[in-house]
Parts: C-alpha cells; sequence; structure tokens
C-alpha cells in the first residue's frame, strides 16, 4: 500500500472559477478563495512495535466576499453543489450584518504575482507504510543501543504528506503550488539510576525531499544523548546570570521577535515593539531575516495568502528594527505596503506569519561561546507560556546545564529564567556560526548578558 | 432540531456504513468503530470598535479506527461517500496480522445518553449574527467606561454545534449533539508609555441566554479591564522559592498540568509518566480529593458521552491524598485491565482517540479564605493565570500568573507582572498546607492541548496554601 496520488486537483480550477461567479451573482464585488488539498500517512512505533498507522485525506475550501467594505469568510469540506451554493449565499449574508471596515478589500490588482517560480518544494517520492514502518522502528533502536540507560520510549513517529494550494480571486488571479514534508522523529525515555526518576527528550528531522532526512541513526543518537545527558539534573539558587540559548530554544526567541513586528499586532497597539522602526532595539550582533524564497525551506512559498509574490525582508539590521512584516491589511492600517507575508488559515481572514525565519549566524562556535561563561545557565528545553508580547515581560521553565568556568558542570531543571525581551534583546552579546534549518525558524547559539534564574 | 442524531443526518445508510465497517475487521482485530462527525462553528470578534470580523466553517467527515492489541489503525476522510469509507476502514486494518474476516458486524444496541447535561432552549446555529455583533458591541461600551486609561478592546465570540455518531464492533451506534460557546475579552490601558493588558471570558456548553442572564457579558468585559487597570501599577514579580496562596476557579489549571496529564492512563501504561505504579500511594497532603467530572450541567469539559460512546462519569483521582485511578479510554482501560471512565477524547474526526480530561477540580476543604492570606509572612496570592505546561516523564510542570499580588505580614499588598511558578507534579501537592470552603469552577474557557489536539476542558480550586513554589519573577527576594 501506498499513498493514493491527490485526486482532486483537476477539477479545482472550474470549481473555483463557479464559486466566485456565483458570489459575483450575489452582489458580492469583491471575492477571493482558498483550496487546499491534504493526503498523508504516519506511523508511529514504539518499542518495536506498531503503536499507529494513520492515512488521512482532505480538501477545504475557503472563500471570502467583499459587498464594498463589509467583509465575511467561510469555509466547508464538503464540496458538493448544493452545499458550496449554500455556503456562498451565507457567507453573503454574513457579510451584509458586520460593520464597514474602511480598509478592507482585496490587494490593488497590480500588486497580484505574476510569476510562479520553482521553489524546489515538492518531492515526488512516495513512501510505502512498510518502509515508513522500518524507518520509525530504525530511529527508536538507534535510541535504544546508544546509551543502556534508554529503557523506555514514547515511540518513534515517520511521516509523509504532500499538499497542494490553490489561490483565485475577483481580480482574475489564479495561482497553484504543490509541496511535500518528510518527517522522522523519536522521544526516548532514559531511567534515572540514582533516584528512580525518569527523562525524556526528543529529536528530528523534517525535510521536503526525502533524501534530506537526516538518517535514522542520526536522528535514534542525537535524541539519546539529549535524554540521557538530563540524567541527575537539579534545581540551582536563585541568582542573576548571564544566560546561553543553544539553537532549538533560540528560535523560540525568534518567534517572540516574529509576533512582535507582525503588523496586526501593531496596529492593536499589543506589541513591545510598537514605535520603534528604524530605531535601535537588539544589540548590533543581531540581523534577522525573512526570506520566502529560500530553496526548499519548509517556510517557502511563491506567493502569499493574498497572491502577492513573497520575498526576503530584512527585519532587524544589526540592531535597528528595519521592518515590520505585513499583509495587505495591516499594512493600509498602519500607512505601508504589505510584505507579502499573508498568511492564510483556509476560511479565515490573511492575517501575518513569518515564512523562514532566522538569526544571521555570528563569529564564535558554540564552543567558544561556552568557554566565554565563567559562571551561568546554558540552556536547552523551556516550557510555558509566560511571555507578553504587550510588555515583552517573559517568565519561562527551563532545562539545561549549570556552566561554571566554560565547562557543563551539571544538569538543571526546576528552574524558571526572567527578564523583558526588550532588555534581552539589547543584552544580546554573542551570536554562533551553527545556523542550520530544522524547520520554518532557525537560530545559531545566542548568549545573554544576564536573566534572573529563579531556583531554590 | 433532534437531540439525538442519526446516520440519515449525514445521508449515509447503515448497510453502506456496516459494509464498510466490516472492510476493516479481520481476525486478530480486537475493536473497530467509525466516528462521523459535522461540526459548524460560528465566529465574530471585534477590535477598535468594529465588528469586522465573521467567519462560519462547516466541517464533516468520518474516521475508521481498528485496535489490535496495542496497535491502533486509523484513517479519515472527509467525503463521506461508501468508497472512502471503505478506503478508509481497509486501511485501519492494516495494522491486523490476517486478512482474512472476522464475523460481520450488526447494530445491535442503539442507545440515546441516559444524560442530557446541556438542554439548551435554542441551539447556537439559531443565534443571529445581528445578536451576536450587538453583544459585542455593548462590550466594547461597558469596558471603555469602566476606566479612561483603557484604549483598546477586542472581543470575540465564537460558538460550536457538534454532531457524532460512532458506531463499533461491539454492536452499538450511539451519538450526540454537543453545543460549546465563548466570549473572550482582552483590554489594552494605557498610562502614558506603560501599556498593559488585561483578559477575561466565559462559556460552556451553553446558550445565548447565558451571556445575558446576571449580566455576565458586561461583567467578564469589566473584568477584562480591571485586570489591564490593576496591572499598571504592578511592580517586578518575587524570585525564588515562597509560600504561594492561589485563589478559587482558574488557578485550578495547578491541578491540569501537575497531576490531571499525569493520571492519563496512556502515559501509564507505557510506564512513561512521573505518576507510573503509585495508585494507593500518597501523593498529596491530606487535605487534597480530587476528582475528574464529566457529567457536570452546561460545563465546558462535559459531555454526555464521550468520543467513544462511553458515558461521563466522575472519576476519584485522589482521595485524601491517596492517589485512587487513573482517567482511561478503551484501548488502555482493556490493556490495563482497569475501569473505563468515559474520558476517550477527540479533537474531531481527524483525530485518533486519547484518555483526557474533563473537568478536573479539588474538593472545598474547612478553611476561611482570609485565614489562609494571613497564615502567610511574606509569599505571592495568584488569582489569574495564562497558560501552563508539563513534561509527564520528569514531572516539571509550570503555569504563568496574570494577575498576582505580594503578600505581606498576612495582608494582600502590590500587584505583580506576570510570572511563572514551577514545580514538580509529584511533590507540590503534599505542600499542600491549608485548603479553602470556597470550591469555585473556572468561568469556562480552558482548552487542553495533547499531541496536537486541542479538547475544552473545565478546572477548579478553592483557595490553598502552597507552603513553597519556586515563582519566576525577576526581582531578587
Amino acid at each position: 500500500m501506498s499513498n493514493l496520488p491527490l485526486t482532486h486537483g483537476d477539477r479545482f480550477p472550474e470549481l473555483a472559477a463557479t464559486v466566485l461567479k456565483r458570489a459575483k451573482t450575489l452582489g458580492a464585488t469583491e471575492a477571493d478563495l482558498l483550496v487546499a488539498e491534504g493526503d498523508s500517512v504516519s506511523v508511529q512505533v514504539r518499542m518495536s512495535e506498531v503503536d499507529r498507522l494513520s492515512k488521512a485525506r482532505e480538501k477545504v475550501l475557503g472563500i471570502r466576499v467583499f459587498f464594498g467594505k463589509r467583509s465575511a469568510s467561510s469555509s466547508t469540506s464538503d464540496f458538493s453543489k448544493a452545499s458550496l451554493d449554500r455556503l456562498v449565499s451565507d457567507t453573503c449574508s454574513l457579510a451584509r450584518a458586520v460593520v464597514e471596515d474602511e480598509t478592507s478589500g482585496l490587494p490593488a490588482p497590480d500588486q497580484m504575482t505574476v510569476e510562479i517560480p520553482d521553489m524546489d518544494m515538492k518531492d515526488d517520492r512516495q513512501l510505502a507504510v512498510d518502509e515508513e514502518i522500518d524507518l520509525a522502528k530504525r530511529t527508536e533502536q538507534s535510541a535504544f543501543s546508544a546509551d543502556a540507560r534508554i529503557t523506555n520510549s514514547e515511540g518513534a513517529e515517520c511521516s509523509a504528506g504532500y499538499g497542494s494550494i490553490l489561490l483565485a480571486n475577483s481580480h482574475g488571479f489564479f495561482g497553484s503550488y504543490a509541496s511535500s514534508s518528510y518527517s522522522l522523529s523519536v522521544s526516548p525515555i532514559a531511567l534515572d539510576g540514582q533516584n528512580g526518576g525518569m527523562q525524556r527528550d526528543y529529536w528530528y528531522s523534517v525535510k521536503r525531499k526525502f533524501h534530506e532526512l537526516d538518517s535514522p541513526e542520526t536522528i535514534g543518537q542525537e535524541a539519546a544523548r539529549r535524554t540521557v545527558r538530563r540524567l541527575g539534573s537539579r534545581t540551582i539558587a536563585t541568582q542573576e546570570v548571564p544566560v546561553i540559548f543553544d539553537p532549538e530554544t533560540a528560535k523560540g526567541l525568534l518567534g517572540h521577535i516574529s509576533s512582535a513586528v507582525s503588523g496586526y499586532s501593531l496596529y492593536k497597539g499589543a506589541s513591545f515593539l510598537l514605535g520603534q522602526l528604524g530605531k535601535s532595539i537588539a544589540s548590533d550582533l543581531v540581523t534577522v531575516v525573512d526570506d520566502g524564497r529560500l530553496a526548499g525551506g519548509l517556510g517557502s512559498r511563491p506567493f502569499d495568502g493574498e497572491g502577492l509574490p513573497t520575498r526576503k525582508t530584512l527585519v532587524i539590521d544589526k540592531g535597528v528594527l528595519s521592518s515590520y512584516l505585513l499583509d495587505t491589511y495591516s499594512g493600509r492600517k498602519l500607512g505601508m505596503a504589505s510584505t507579502g507575508n499573508a498568511s492564510r488559515s483556509v476560511g479565515e481572514n490573511p492575517t501575518v506569519g513569518a515564512t523562514n525565519l532566522f538569526l544571521s549566524p555570528g563569529a564564535y562556535s558554540p564552543d567558544e561561546i561556552l568557554k566565554s561563561m565563567k559562571r551561568g545557565l546554558y540552556v536547552t528545553d523551556l516550557i510555558g507560556f509566560g511571555v507578553n508580547l504587550v510588555t515583552g515581560d517573559y517568565s519561562r521553565g527551563a532545562v539545561g546545564f549549570w556552566v561554571e568556568n566554560g565547562e557543563l558542570i551539571h544538569p538543571v531543571e526546576e528552574v524558571t529564567i526572567a527578564g523583558n525581551l526588550q532588555q534581552m534583546l539589547k543584552d544580546i552579546e554573542m551570536v554562533g556560526n551553527d545556523l542550520a534549518f530544522r524547520g520554518r525558524v532557525a537560530s545559531p547559539t545566542v548568549k545573554i548578558r544576564k536573566m534572573m534564574v529563579a531556583g531554590h | 432540531m433532534s437531540m439525538v442524531p442519526s446516520l440519515s443526518d449525514f445521508s449515509l445508510q447503515e448497510k453502506d456504513v456496516l459494509q464498510a465497517l466490516n472492510k476493516a475487521t479481520a481476525r486478530g482485530v480486537d475493536y473497530v468503530d467509525m466516528y462521523v462527525e459535522s461540526c459548524v462553528t460560528d465566529s465574530v470578534s471585534m477590535e477598535e470598535s468594529l465588528v469586522k470580523r465573521a467567519v462560519k466553517s462547516i466541517s464533516q467527515g468520518a474516521g475508521v479506527r481498528a485496535v489490535a492489541g496495542e496497535r491502533t489503525g486509523f484513517a479519515y476522510s472527509d467525503d463521506l461517500s461508501v468508497r472512502d469509507l471503505e478506503i478508509a476502514a481497509d486501511t485501519a486494518r492494516y495494522i491486523a496480522d490476517s486478512p482474512q474476516g472476522n464475523n460481520p458486524i450488526a447494530v445491535t444496541h442503539r442507545s440515546q445518553p441516559s444524560q442530557n447535561l446541556y438542554p439548551l432552549s435554542q441551539p447556537l446555529t439559531d443565534i443571529t449574527t445581528e445578536a451576536r455583533v450587538d453583544l459585542l458591541n455593548e462590550i466594547d461600551v461597558e469596558a471603555r467606561r469602566y476606566d479612561p486609561r483603557i484604549t483598546k478592546v477586542m472581543a470575540s465570540f465564537n460558538t460550536e454545534q457538534k454532531i457524532f455518531l460512532v458506531l463499533n464492533s461491539q454492536g452499538q451506534l450511539v451519538g450526540d449533539v454537543q453545543p460549546l460557546s465563548r466570549l473572550q475579552i482582552s483590554c489594552i490601558a494605557e498610562d502614558g508609555s506603560n501599556r498593559q493588558v488585561g483578559s477575561f471570558g466565559g462559556g460552556g456548553r451553553v446558550g445565548f441566554a447565558f451571556y445575558l442572564e446576571q449580566n455576565r457579558a458586561m461583567e467578564f468585559a469589566r473584568e477584562a479591564a480591571r485586570q489591564a487597570i490593576v496591572n499598571l501599577g504592578a511592580v517586578e514579580a518575587p524570585a525564588g522559592t515562597m509560600p504561594v496562596v492561589l485563589g478559587g476557579g482558574w488557578p485550578g489549571i495547578l491541578l491540569h498540568e501537575a497531576i490531571g496529564h499525569g493520571l492519563e492512563a496512556d502515559f501509564n501504561r507505557r510506564k512513561t509518566s512521573a505518576f507510573s505504579d503509585l495508585v494507593g500511594k500518597s501523593v498529596a497532603s491530606e487535605l487534597c480529593t480530587i476528582v475528574d467530572d464529566g457529567t457536570l450541567p452546561f460545563r465546558r469539559g462535559s459531555m454526555n458521552i464521550d468520543d467513544e460512546g462511553t458515558p461521563t462519569s466522575r472519576t476519584m483521582l485522589i482521595e485524601k491524598g491517596i492517589l485512587r485511578g487513573y482517567i482511561t479510554d478503551r484501548l488502555n482501560a482493556r490493556l490495563m485491565g482497569i475501569p473505563l471512565t468515559g474520558n476517550g477524547r477527540r479533537e474531531d474526526f481527524r483525530s485518533i482517540v486519547l484518555p483526557r480530561m474533563t473537568n478536573t477540580f479539588m474538593m472545598a476543604g474547612e478553611s476561611d479564605p482570609q485565614d489562609i492570606i494571613r497564615s502567610v509572612k511574606n509569599g505571592l496570592y495568584a488569582v489569574s493565570f495564562g497558560g501552563g505546561q508539563v513534561d509527564i516523564t520528569s514531572g516539571k510542570f509550570v503555569f504563568s500568573a496574570s494577575e498576582a499580588y505580594l503578600i505581606e505580614d498576612g495582608k494582600v499588598t502590590k500587584p505583580v507582572k506576570g510570572a511563572t511558578l514551577i514545580g514538580n507534579g509529584p511533590d507540590v501537592l503534599k505542600k499542600v498546607s491549608m485548603v479553602g470552603h470556597d470550591m469555585k469552577l473556572d468561568e469556562g474557557i480552558g482548552t487542553c492541548g495533547k499531541d496536537g489536539q486541542s479538547v475544552p476542558v473545565g478546572v477548579g480550586l478553592p483557595t490553598i496554601k502552597i507552603d513553597e513554589m519556586i515563582v519566576g519573577g525577576t526581582a531578587m527576594g
């Protein structure tokens, strides 16, 4: 058994034209439509046995209609003619019930993307279920083989997914693209011989091309290494010390920046970066880029959720906030042009989303950064949601290592790290040279001058 | 609208569904089920004093599952054609050893849920868009009237009407209609360059009248505004270990993170939970009795039946400090040989069933809440929280306070900025030294995430004192 090819795609262009025409007939002045289709198979193996096999096929159509400055959106997975007709007329009624919003409307016709470049986002490699089972088993087995203290597992997972997106609007724009993604991961558990406690960690690889996936052995061994190194974790005394974020946790900081520079957070007054455009908001070691056209990137797309061309945007240039991330609506609110960052869940209004977002690499190796730390905390995992994007106040649970004289002394858990993002960005005093994309957001190792660590 | 759905609501015929489901049976398959669902959601939202967003979504589909030993095969389709159901069923069977069929499935028990926990006078799908819009406009006025320093008000009102049926290989055909609604308000207060946020909301398996009764929606609006104004005066939160008093209601998220997830049967069957093998042992102080109860009328976490058709129930998790049991779905109850508690839940037809919490709360104690505060010399009094998270295996959990105050010499004094509290699940409740008589359930806004699936849940807590917890502020104590 293998994945079935997408079967509906051929009739989508016709469907799109019919739906847009129906909206116009009902009096809509503008409309756009998004159809997403996907097909995926994933396998979970635990303790060398198949635990779960899941197969998904789905399709969904979303429509947005405008009656002058009034608008509404809707979505459905039922593509029968009767259902679609009803959906379009319900959406038109909904639009008539909301108030006029002067800012609303499609982008200007001349802004729609003309070219749809191939960004190498699709691999035609089909994975048979037995092949997925084998990959997942090998990944989990590698974790067990790597260290005798790995005694249990939350399982290994292998999945392959294929999807396509079609966007059309009443300006006559019509675009589509297809993509694929493959992932392999494992979550081993190690038993602490001393206190009987357990620790769990995780490692993964996710790529658009199957042949670019890390090997099961690499993933399993790294997962085991990350798990075993947590054994013997303890809390530390409350103190203010320098903090190193490893690449996985530093990605979180980029996520907060991405939310704070989103046009929607800004016009709503809900960002700690409000009014900071053109000003220095971070150490001059910090350069942040959003690149929607990275070849094979997991966040790449040829056009955004409104059909505008994606592009490369310098968000922070050597510490200076040089651009917000905007779509048409939030751009108009702020008196600026869209940056091609409209992100769209089917059936929702566009919002802003980063594409491939990264912190440009710095001059130091991760080891040099560690060696520079006399006493401090090296953070490898964060939990919780204690980030206030309105004020920048930051307080999260952390896991990592206590560092003395550039050496990892012992693993640490049950501590929090706290500060304010405005100060934390200015306090970035070293950036690593270890940038590697493992998803849509990527960061090298980052060292922050000081944060409050709370423990016993 | 009928209370009990039938296959004809999905334009399906019983013989076709049985024919498809029989494709999933094979020698060695222990259990097979098909879950057919239709869900209509309506959402309106307001910002800048304008209700400018209205969204409707209709989702329907079916998921087929076959279970053999510990293995689960699962497939879903959003097409309800017989052909697509058969493909899904055929895929689900893949986990079985043998292609030979079992005895064909026949429907032998057609039951309707024995409880009706959410009788609504008006279906949620009948609430007019105009009524929704008017409500949000009134909220905007009310929140701004609270204080001139409130500069932004954002509010949303969401409703969901879910209809589902489960048909299983034991011949059971059962379904439910589950309404769910929620009102959420955020306010931003500004004073010079100081900008702060306050959020509040509520809901449940309730109709539109709930928001109008007792002027509830306006009370929510004032509460969001009040929190934002309080935060304008917040000082740095303390950092370090100290006594913590939690207020009643939503701070019950402590229970959800610290113990609830750790008592879900899947983690305990796999022995990956910090609570594995602790049944019958002391995991909390004698003052703590904690239950999970899916049968509370109109509550957000309640259901007449769970997503496997099992009636929900009240499950004793911790009785006077002793761990009594786990919450289960069919797969884990069978494999562990423990009772079925009606906690088998799934986000939708696209998701597999997992054991999940419903409404999780601590029973009232005997202390006067004022005495609890008076008993603390220096500590933190936390009354409102954002989200939380737990590492099931190590037991470490966090939850983040969004409204908290210092306790100085037994008195509640200055408000402090948001801070994360961190603890160890199997230990934290052993440090509970006082439990108030003021048990309160939350307002009905909780959503729990597990394995990428979100389900609505409730929590509840009386005022309690925890002798020591780590508070993640920025001010050295």
